[in-house]
């Protein structure tokens, strides 16, 4: 196939950025959409110019570190599906495939289509966790979990933290990811004595961190990757609003 | 060089406990005036910084990702081992450490080993209680599945996602203490040296991957935590940026490498479709628990599979070892692929291939059953090949997984460089040479949870002499080296790209040194690597400055690493004339093409010891001991 990239390319956080076109001809429908970019990439080097930055790292859908808006949609149309998986023969031949970065006030661009995405990082220190030092631990199987409790658990836990929530998100609301925790640990037995505390602590760090609220729009959960449901997004107030009446008393 | 393995005496349950019982203690007062420095945030180092910073320790942690949790354990699929014994059949401790030390092929140390089949079971406890949620059964008990390898089921898992969950447990752990001011993280920074003042290990040099700042970091003891090497393979299933080069640099500072030359090849990923391709994806080896693999029994069948009548396929691994059939360890599969592949009866594009079927099994258990298990992986597959596994058998092939090797340590994981310890895949130590499935997240979670906690207060509580700073003399040198190596890759301004040479170096190292290597093929490796290498030094292609995010620049430092690496893996598996695990010489093969030991010349590890560029490096030994269970000829059938 023979496509048109338009890329936005942008030397570093000050740096105003732009779109650049490039030409890639003869791209293979079984080429990842990043074995693609390896292409144009090796193409510019051999010309002498500087190649394209982008994040990525375990290219098999799991690590969350890739994450492209493509032609304006998070990740690419495919659903469920991450940069690093999505595949060439999604597309036609004669393609004009427009590539830019997450774009999010909490996500400064750092090159290119990187980000930086450390608020993340920042919100599950505040209180996305268990406090489980280790050694106390009581054997596995003195804490039974109903299959059904372990299976949602498991399909909040399954967040990559990629962050396309956020760039699908008109509001740039991290409303998805932090509910994801909030859900996974709030189905376990073990993740009920912080219950209350920790979707507080949670919710506050994001707020500090300049994302948008959320307003019911749902391009989150059409953008993530790992088909999290905006569900949890209820579940997360619930908690949220006891947790703030039970604290006023 | 010299390799004290430090082992405990006495009854091997025993060992761990005594041990324990010996070794000295950092009052808890005193634990925050000791600054540790852990590189890695995989299993093994975010179980380690989250532990250390818990005891009150002050500890550094870096990665090169932008958030810890993105560390390659991420990727791990199938689960893992642990001897509890929930599903009554028959395991215990000694099992679990007597199918590691066979599974290994006899080249691993016994008293580690035990250690690890002993604290397997505290790992899952500690897990739950982080909130991992694995999978359960009805009445809210935890599941397990079988691995290769034996013949229990003692594999804990979280759907086909065990890796992410056990590294989220422990990431959410890390960043508790990183919120309590106890860990301070650096992510988006590469280690690129190791410091070395008076014999011991005080620090390393990074690079800043978004400003280009080199930096010291001083500390009291250091951990290398940073993964496998496999991608001196190029095209293995580690992440792109796994890289050994910390690792690598610690050898030339004078850490002993145990076994460079035992890799493991991983029998069941989906094959490569064409130049293009940038990694090899796993399909774990759970499938193998309700999928069948066979070839046909034809040469040259061209007929899908569908057409294929029964009769007319060859059920290989079930034919050849009817006890453990599809479950047969690793190395025995792949290189039984290897065979059926040579001998021209592979499946698709370029006979590369061999079918993994789930017809049988999902007529037994329904078609939801088999997407309750294995869902996340069918879907992976059906993304990256168009086909649908439900219908059509899968095609896989092996490919480059994990290394066993790394840097040497000793019971305490301890290199041969005083405060240098090394935990997870980075190290040599419990896998032989050949690794079971659901060992690698059991191991590197025993290292950082309950084994270093333990040996880092030994070291620490003996550790005198003053204090030092990053002015110190020996920080100023390795800043300027580090200084000037970038500034060389970018001098270099040559015609061909840091890529094309990995995939040079990748070729070389499949082809002679992959599932089966010979004498003659690794001298071939031997004479090519170094000519690849010179010509990376001039002729190599590094566009842009030292001083902003550079993804060309971190990957020529990596590459430069790879092309001497790759040459110490040839090297030692030349040495080693023999054939075990993983490292299969063809000139050591049973009559039925079984790996063929040499106890009497090789029952040893390895240990690599740098002696200056361009100087042959010198081979130590350390002997294993058997003790506990007997040599013999591995036997799967
Ligand atoms: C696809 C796949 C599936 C697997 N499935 C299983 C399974 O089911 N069961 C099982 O037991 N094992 C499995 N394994 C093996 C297992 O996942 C790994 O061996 C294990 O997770 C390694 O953990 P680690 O902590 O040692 O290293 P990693 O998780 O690789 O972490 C390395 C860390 O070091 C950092 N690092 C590396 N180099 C540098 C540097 N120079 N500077 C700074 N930081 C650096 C990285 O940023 C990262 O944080 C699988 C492996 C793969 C690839
Ligand atoms: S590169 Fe890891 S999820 Fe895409």
């Amino acid at each position: 196939m023979n496509l048109t990239l338009r890329v936005w390319r942008q030397k570093n956080r000050n740096d105003a950025g732009r779109f650049v076109t490039y030409e890639a001809p003869g791209i293979s429908p079984d080429m990842s959409f990043l074995e693609m970019l390896d292409i144009v990439n090796e193409r510019l080097i051999e010309k002498g110019e500087e190649p394209i930055a982008f994040d990525h790292d375990c290219r098999e859908g799991i690590c969350g570190m890739c994450g492209l808006v493509i032609n304006g949609v998070a990740h690419g149309q495919r659903r469920a599906t991450t940069t690093c998986q999505l595949h060439m023969r999604s597309f036609s031949d004669g393609n004009t495939i427009v590539i830019e970065p997450w774009r999010a006030t909490a996500f400064p661009i750092i090159k290119d289509l990187v980000v930086d995405r450390s608020a993340f990082d920042r919100i599950v220190s505040a209180g996305g966790f268990i406090s489980a030092p280790t050694g106390s631990a009581v054997d596995g199987n003195a804490i039974l979990v109903p299959k059904d409790d372990a299976e949602m658990a498991m399909d909040a836990a399954a967040c990559i933290g990629c962050a396309a929530c956020v760039a699908a998100c008109p509001n740039a609301s991290a409303m998805l990811f932090v509910s994801a925790k909030v859900s996974h640990l709030g189905h376990l037995p073990q993740g009920q004595p912080e219950r209350y505390d920790r979707v507080q602590k949670m919710i506050a760090q994001m707020d500090a961190e300049g994302f948008g609220a959320c307003t019911n729009i749902g391009e989150c959960e059409a953008a993530c990757p790992k088909e999290i449901k905006l569900l949890n997004i209820g579940r997360m107030n619930r908690d949220f609003i006891r947790a703030s009446t039970a604290a006023k008393g | 060089m010299e390799l004290k393995s430090k082992c405990p005496t006495g009854p091997i349950e025993q060992q761990w406990q005594k041990h324990k019982a010996e070794m000295k203690l950092v009052n808890p007062a005193n634990k925050r005036k000791y600054h540790i420095i852990i590189v890695g945030s995989g299993l093994a180092g975010g179980s380690a910084a989250a532990t250390l910073g818990e005891l009150g320790y002050n500890v550094s942690c870096f990665c090169y990702q932008d958030s810890a949790r993105r560390a390659h354990s991420i990727a791990a699929q199938g689960g893992i081992n642990a001897s509890k014994n929930y599903q009554n059949d028959g395991d215990s401790t000694y099992r679990l450490f007597y199918d590691t030390v066979k599974g290994g092929d006899f080249r691993a140390r016994e008293s580690n080993v035990y250690r690890l089949a002993e604290v397997s079971t505290n790992i899952i406890d500690q897990c739950v209680a982080q909130g991992v949620p694995f999978a359960r059964e009805y009445g809210g008990t935890l599941s397990n599945r079988s691995f290769g390898g034996a013949q229990v089921s003692r594999t804990f898992y979280a759907r086909g996602q065990t890796g992410q969950q056990l590294l989220l447990g422990a990431y959410q752990a890390l960043q508790r203490q990183v919120g309590l001011g106890q860990v301070k993280m650096y992510p988006r920074s590469e280690m690129i040296d190791l410091v070395v003042v008076d014999g011991r290990a005080r620090g390393i040099i990074t690079r800043d991957m978004v400003t280009g700042k080199i930096e010291s970091h001083v500390g009291d003891a250091v951990i290398l935590a940073t993964g496998g090497y496999g991608n001196v393979f190029y095209l293995s299933t580690n992440a792109k940026g796994c890289n050994a080069t910390a690792i690598w640099r610690a050898y030339r500072k004078g850490a002993g490498f145990a076994n460079p030359c035992y890799t493991q090849i991983h029998p069941t990923c989906i094959p490569v479709s064409g130049d293009h391709q940038s990694k090899l994806t796993l399909m774990s080896e759970s499938l193998r628990n309700d999928g069948r693999i066979w070839v046909p029994k034809k040469k040259g069948d061209t007929r899908k599979p569908d057409q294929i009548p029964e009769d007319e396929r060859d059920y290989y691994l079930e034919r050849k070892y009817p006890s453990y059939g599809n479950l047969a360890p690793r190395d025995i599969s792949s290189r039984a692929a290897k065979q059926a592949c040579d001998d021209g009866r592979g499946v698709g594009p370029g006979g590369l291939g061999v079918y993994l079927d789930f017809a049988d099994s999902i007529k037994r258990l329904g078609k939801k059953v088999i997407e309750e298990r294995y869902g996340n992986l069918f879907e992976m597959y059906e993304r990256i090949t168009d086909e649908d596994p439900y219908k059509v058998p899968m095609r896989i092939y092996p490919a480059i997984h994990y290394t066993m090797g790394g840097l040497w340590v000793d019971y305490n994981l301890m290199s041969t460089i005083p405060g240098l310890h090394v935990l997870g895949e980075a190290n040599f130590s419990d896998h032989g040479a050949n690794r079971l499935g659901a060992s690698a997240l059991m191991q590197g979670l025993a290292d950082g949870y309950f084994v270093i906690p333990y040996t880092i207060a030994d070291y620490l509580a003996q550790l005198k002499g003053p204090k030092i700073d990053t002015s110190h003399a020996e920080f100023k040198k390795a800043e300027a080296e580090a200084n000037e190596r970038i500034k060389r890759l970018l001098s270099i301004k040559g015609k061909r790209t840091v890529d094309s040479f990995h995939k040079q170096l990748g070729k070389v190292m499949w082809d002679k040194c992959g599932m089966a290597r010979t004498d003659a093929g690794l001298r071939e490796a031997l004479a090519l690597i170094p000519q690849i290498r010179e010509e990376f030094w001039k002729n190599v292609t590094v566009l842009g400055s030292g001083d902003e995010l550079n993804q060309s620049l971190e990957k020529a430092g990596r590459v430069a690493d790879f092309l001497e690496l790759g040459e110490l893996l040839c090297r030692d598996a030349l040495e080693r004339d023999e054939s075990c695990g993983g490292h299969f010489r063809e000139e050591h093969q049973t009559e039925d093409g079984e790996a063929l030991r040499n106890d009497e010349k090789f029952c040893h590890a390895a240990v690599w010891e740098f002696q200056g560029d361009g100087k042959p490096p010198k081979r130590n030994v350390e002997p294993l001991e058997f003790e506990f269970v007997h040599l013999q000829q591995r036997s799967y059938k």
